[in-house]
């Protein structure tokens, strides 16, 4: 037991529970997210390390549902933070609520001091906490989660103040003064390359890229994530997919449509495929219409492909 | 630490990255030994996996990593070099004399690390003209001083700037939408009345160029040139560059040098195919699969350069540039030979491209440059397509 003074804490970062890399595999596996080991390796080694885990991979491959699931294992709060061009500090920090700020003040009494007014108003009562400041000003058992998605989104600005944030988690605010982590989050940086992202955000975090995953992988993850879809099903989907993985196609498709087009298949009764089925959900694979086109007419034979896999 | 003979090999290791091409520096290094108190070091598959994670910032890296890590930390044995464990024997590219004191320190043979290993591995294509695929490094010295410097200083005096246009960022103005944060802002110092009225309006940014440039056999007295231009365009604007004959190659990186010089050896040293055979398709195809998500964000204006001389399917050059003019705010074809007398676009891949081009322009001397600067100047705000 604790005997006053400061509390001391053994193994500072992550959870006593995760001790090794097959551990935050299990976990991962538990909670029916299926990876490699390498991305264990690469959350293991974030927790351990205090760092922030910069995870690249093409759109729908499970960036965004690692850091969910990391939550989950850690039992800790997500908070997420969605970037878009033009984010701004007033979006993803905090910003003062003027419309109450307003009316409280023209409530205020005319004889009552003017500066005692202001520091009134000017308190954490009338802030509009956002994802970030959330993040960092924490009072949570476990510190938790910040997801930040798709960074490629944001412009350098913003990434700017983020290289800022990540190295010293504390945020200035005028009227309150400096807010500081009294324990940093745990943070996960999505991206999906549609720019590059600097060099020195990059060289703060530990780095892993989520590539697709192979056959068996994949029919472990319809599994795990379409339980729906009968064995037989999930199989020969995952082929499916393999198979458009490696014709020449705008925009391949991600296990994130793998699950769907699983999740279509089963909802529509089939247990196995066929060409017509096939044919009628390949909307839910492909998502541009010069190549669904070239991909129809070869449907029976990727379908007969798939069922011998 | 759990072996003390494993610091200084990991800083060698970090060196080796170094000379590679990936940065390596006294942060990443420290971060790597930290992480490798945590793991199991008897597994090899975590030990590679924990510096891959500590070194390795993007993806192109990977495979430059995965080859330094198999020499380095698993030495080969006669059975690697007999090419018996596939993705073992992978070269690493480095310059002729880092690559000679690696091995020599490291005890390898001098094949395992070198260039020309590469260059032998490079994949075979189907088709007859990839013959004229020649793997030469293209001298650009043989350009004379005094065109280079007459060039760089035409492009570099040149008025022109890429057109602007709006992003979602605001800042402060006099006209355009009320901008109520600060609006509110000040009159709470007026004890809640409403005095002034602040506006905004978007930032502006000059549009991002993308440049794609044909440096097959028939555009070869053009190339140098054309370099020239990338370079100094890529001094100050937004630019992404490629170059293709019978391949893509993205020279964004290079162009980056500040010494012209150094950025055009670059350029060649990087570029496998200069004065190959052309198939244009094929290097759009390549590039609306695997660049244009990446690089056409943001309003971004394409530019390629070409003579049209296509030995490709003109249905494939078809089809992706109607794909690319779709993701692009603006397409424009530039050809050399439109400055020729009497020319008439009447080559193969020309005839198929020119319906699908927003703009068609000569290319073939600096003047003809400059009124294509003139032409991005011009750009509206919004898409002026018709």
């Amino acid at each position: 037991m604790q005997t006053g003074g400061t509390l001391l804490r053994v193994g500072t970062a992550g959870p006593a529970s995760i001790n090794e890399i097959g551990d935050v595999e299990a976990r991962l596996r538990e909670r029916r997210y299926i990876g490699d080991r390498s991305l264990a390796t690469a959350i293991f080694l974030a927790l351990k390390l205090d760092k922030p885990l910069f995870i690249e991979g093409e759109a729908g491959v499970g960036k965004t549902e690692a850091a969910k699931v990391m939550a989950e294992v850690l039992d800790a709060r997500l908070i997420r933070l969605q970037c878009y061009e033009g984010i701004d500090l007033a979006h993803a920090v905090y910003e003062w609520n003027y419309p109450r700020q307003l009316l409280h003040i023209r409530l205020l009494d005319e004889t009552q001091d003017r500066r005692a007014a202001e520091r009134e108003i000017f308190s954490p009562e009338f802030l509009l906490r956002r994802p970030l400041l959330d993040a960092i000003d924490n009072n949570d058992p476990v510190p938790p989660v910040l997801l930040i998605d798709e960074i490629d989104r944001s412009d350098e600005e913003f990434e700017a103040f983020l290289l800022e944030l990540l190295s010293d988690f504390q945020v200035s605010i005028p009227e309150l003064g400096t807010i500081k982590a009294k324990r940093p989050p745990f943070v996960v940086i999505t991206s999906n390359r549609t720019r590059e992202v600097h060099d020195a955000l990059k060289r703060r975090c530990l780095y892993h890229w989520i590539d697709y995953p192979n056959l068996e992988k994949e029919v472990e993850i319809v599994r795990a994530r379409a339980p729906e879809a009968a064995d037989g099903l999930a199989r020969e989907v995952a082929a499916l997919v393999q198979g458009l993985r490696g014709m020449d196609l705008y925009k391949v498709p991600g296990v994130a449509e793998t699950l769907d087009w699983a999740r279509s298949l089963a909802a529509l009764g089939a247990t196995r495929i066929d060409s017509s089925l096939v044919d009628a959900t390949l909307g839910a694979a492909l998502k541009y219409q010069e190549d669904l086109e070239r991909v129809r007419e070869k449907v029976p034979a990727m379908v007969e492909k798939a069922r011998g896999a | 630490m759990p072996d003390t003979d494993l610091l200084p090999r990991l800083g060698a290791f970090a060196r080796l990255l170094h000379d590679s091409g990936i940065e390596a520096g006294p942060r990443r290094l420290t971060d790597a030994t930290r992480a490798l108190t945590y793991i199991d070091l008897k597994r090899e598959a975590d030990f590679r996996g924990a510096l891959r994670s500590v070194f390795v910032g993007r993806k192109e890296d990977i495979p430059t990593f995965e080859a330094a890590f198999d020499i380095f930390w698993a030495p080969p044995d006669p059975r690697i070099t007999a090419g018996a464990i596939p993705g073992r024997s992978r070269p690493l590219r480095m310059s002729p004399e880092r690559a000679a004191a690696w091995s020599a320190a490291l005890g390898l043979s001098s094949s395992q690390m070198s260039r020309e290993q590469e260059a032998r591995s490079e994949p075979a294509t189907s088709s007859g003209y990839s013959a004229e695929e020649l793997l030469r490094q293209k001298d650009f010295e043989e350009m004379t001083w005094d065109e280079t410097e007459q060039v760089r200083r035409l492009l570099e005096q040149a008025a022109w700037r890429v057109a602007e246009r709006r992003t979602r960022r605001m800042r402060a103005g006099k006209t355009g939408r009320i901008d109520l944060r600060r609006s509110a802002r000040h009159a709470i110092r007026s004890s809640g009345e409403l005095m002034q009225l602040f506006r905004r309006k978007p930032r502006l940014r000059r549009r991002p160029l993308v440049l794609i440039c044909d440096v097959s056999g028939s555009m070869e007295r053009y190339s140098r040139l054309l370099m020239i231009f990338a370079y100094a365009i890529a001094r100050r604007e937004d630019l992404e560059a490629f170059v293709f004959s019978t391949r893509l190659t993205r020279i964004t990186r290079q162009l980056r040098q500040r010494d012209l010089d150094k950025a055009l050896e670059a350029v060649s040293k990087g570029v496998h195919d200069f004065s190959g055979g052309t198939r244009i398709g094929d290097a759009l195809a390549d590039f609306n699969r695997h660049w244009a998500r990446r690089v056409l964000g943001h309003g971004a204006v394409v530019i390629i350069v070409s003579d049209g001389w296509d030995r490709g399917d003109p249905a494939q050059l078809t089809a992706e540039l109607i794909h690319l003019r779709r993701s692009a705010h603006r397409l424009v074809w530039l050809n050399p030979l439109i400055g020729s007398e009497g020319y008439q676009p009447l080559t193969r891949g020309m005839a198929a491209a020119l319906p699908y081009c927003d703009d068609f322009l000569a290319a073939h001397n600096v003047q003809a440059l400059d009124d294509l600067g003139r032409l991005l100047a011009g750009l509206g705000r919004r898409s002026t397509r018709v």
